[in-house]
């Protein structure tokens, strides 16, 4: 790597960068001793699998190993987007992020404006408590209140709908109400524990600029579309921009939990289709190269969110 | 309160209504849950017919004793105590001396060994390569595979990195004085006064740790190794697709809608049992690991 001290060899005397490395390690050798085992686990469990990804462009098989693999180019690739499983999956992802996005984004924004209105602290504390709850648990369990909940013989849903002289209905069986169902339990399980950040943005607000509003006679509702919102804006949209940015990441894992043959049709996912194909069905190379193309479109996604997100902020992502 | 005077009369009906939405949004993030303790107590006819909507029906605690006669229960029970006090512990004995070294200024190569940490959460070699890794260095079906291959991540070491590096070095310098090695000085003096964000980072552990599920169903085989999550899934999925459960049923006070239910409330216990130390920390988790370089 070059660093700025690079630069000023040709003007002053220096040691060569082995001496430098040399001087450094004796000085700092605590420093390199403590660093060491974060280094090798990322090396070892992130960056050696990353080696790995060569099977995406292999005729991978087990016997032979990663390396003595022979090379088939760009084969699975080609065979992916001839595959209508994986166009589906990747038509899926693309959907429900879009759904999550313009129906799951602005709840959180809306919660905390509506918590920011609340005068009575004890109320308003132990709402916080409880909308924050369902981010802590695990998707198993929050499958698991969904499969009982519209369950069609037993779940409360059902025995709804029966109130209004409704047949019962098998929704986790019915490709249309996979979508709806998924996207709705997320909103339920994260749009609580999302609006904090905006409670933050809004506790940084001047106090000053409701003061003097207060003195021209505005109403509450004013002031939140006056002051409130346009002070948040810019937190609205770099949450918005780092949301556009992890489209791809869908929780595959509630997918897994609550799809099923029936509905695999709207409810398949890439990464679902990774699983099923590789991890269940052993075909690593073609799983590999779906997986690839994830991350490649995942890591172009996520450095535009944060190249664009700097110019609004001047303070980048990470 | 002191800030009433803020509010003019016509604000009255926008309060009301506020406070009537909002109470809403509320019970219905806490309806399920009350929903799903209702079923674990109720009699398992009952709970068949869908005749229960808020509170037991036909009162019985027979779910919970099926789920506690269960071997399988309390060795996943125990599996999951295992996988979380472990993993979290090698969570922060990898992080908290990683982190501290990535903090300080002198460190040769500081920007290349930070670049190489952030490199992992922008891009990840995906579920596949990960599995052949794990299965090549043979950390299938093994508890030291699940403690150690989910210990380190980017995001935990950049927030405690953060951190250390936001406190003054005057508060290191009595200790340089006296020789100090750099992991007294760590042990001594950052890691005192980074409790809240160490607090932080090992709940963050602890809660992915104890929900952890996708990872453990893929790698562990052997029943004697899954934690609760795992189980739990297979419990639902068994006994949902089990007629022949289902049918020694018929004269018992569960039914597979109770028994689920109390395997459930089960495994939320723990979790609303560290809730309030929870709540205390994970604003100041998510405003410290925030927008930073």
């Amino acid at each position: 790597m070059t660093d700025i001290s690079d630069r000023k060899q040709s003007v002053v005397f220096q040691p060569s960068r082995t001496q430098r490395v040399i001087e450094a390690l004796k000085r700092d050798w605590q420093l390199y001793l403590m660093l060491a085992p974060t280094i090798i686990w990322l090396l070892l469990f992130l960056y050696k699998p990353m080696y790995g990804l060569q099977i995406a462009f292999k005729d991978y098989s087990v016997f032979r190993g990663i390396a003595g693999s022979p090379w088939v180019g760009f084969e699975h690739f080609q065979t992916l987007f001839d595959n209508d499983q994986f166009l589906r999956a990747l038509k899926n992802t693309i959907v429900i992020s879009f759904w999550s996005l313009l129906v799951g984004f602005p709840v959180p924004i809306l919660l905390a404006l509506m918590f920011n209105e609340i005068l009575n602290q004890t109320f308003k504390k132990t709402a916080q408590t409880i909308v924050y709850l369902p981010h802590f648990i695990s998707s198993v369990i929050i499958a698991g209140i969904v499969i009982a909940s519209f369950s069609p013989s037993s779940g409360v849903v059902n025995t709804f709908l029966g109130w209004f002289g409704a047949d019962p209905v098998y929704f986790l069986t019915k490709p249309e109400w996979f979508r709806p169902i998924f996207i709705g339990t997320n909103i339920w399980q994260e749009a609580g524990f999302s609006s904090i950040v905006y409670l933050a943005a809004i506790a940084g607000v001047s106090p000053t600029l409701y003061e003097s509003a207060v003195i021209d006679g505005a109403s509450r509702w004013q002031m939140m579309w006056k002051i409130t919102i346009p002070s948040i804006m810019t937190t609205i949209i770099i949450m918005l921009i780092i949301r556009i940015g992890n489209m791809l990441e869908v929780s595959f894992e509630m997918i897994i939990l609550l799809y099923q043959p029936a509905t695999y049709e709207t409810a398949d996912v890439v990464n679902t289709f990774i699983y099923r194909q590789g991890l269940q069905g052993g075909q690593y190379d073609l799983a590999a190269a779906a997986g690839l193309f994830n991350a490649v479109v995942a890591f172009v996604l996520v450095m535009s969110a944060n190249a664009i997100s700097k110019r609004y902020s001047r303070t980048s992502l990470w | 309160m002191a800030n009433m005077r803020l509010y003019s009369r016509g604000d009255k009906t926008f309060v009301i209504l506020n406070m009537f939405l909002v109470g809403m949004f509320t019970l219905s993030t806490l309806y399920p849950f009350i929903y799903i303790a209702s079923l674990s107590m109720s009699a398992g006819f009952e709970a068949r017919a869908g005749n229960v909507v808020l509170g037991p029906v036909g009162l019985t605690l027979d779910a919970y004793r099926w789920v506690l006669s269960e071997p399988m229960f309390w060795i996943s029970y125990r599996n999951t105590f295992i996988y979380t006090i472990g993993g979290t512990l090698m969570s922060l004995i990898l992080i908290i001396p990683g982190a501290y070294a990535l903090s300080r200024p002198q460190l040769y190569g500081r920007r290349f060994w930070n670049l190489m940490v952030a490199f992992t959460m922008w891009f990840h070699a995906g579920m596949i390569p990960f599995f052949l890794n794990m299965r090549d260095l043979g950390l299938l079906d093994s508890y030291f595979g699940i403690i150690i291959g989910f210990a380190v991540n980017g995001f935990n070491i950049i927030l405690l990195r953060n951190f250390f590096e936001n406190i003054p070095q005057s508060f290191e310098e009595a200790a340089r004085m006296d020789g100090a090695s750099e992991f007294q000085i760590l042990w001594k003096v950052y890691v005192p006064l980074s409790k809240p964000a160490i607090a932080t980072v090992a709940l963050f552990c602890l809660v992915s740790r104890w929900n952890g599920f996708f990872w453990a169903m893929v790698l562990l085989q052997d029943e004697q190794k899954i934690p609760l999550q795992v189980y739990l899934r297979q419990t639902i999925a068994y006994l949902s697709d089990d007629e022949e459960f289902s049918s020694t049923l018929i004269n018992q006070t569960y039914s597979v809608e109770t028994v689920t239910a109390a395997i459930i409330v089960c495994s939320i216990i723990p979790v609303l049992l560290v809730y309030p130390f929870l709540q205390k920390y994970f604003n100041k988790g998510i405003l410290l690991g925030g927008v930073k370089e």
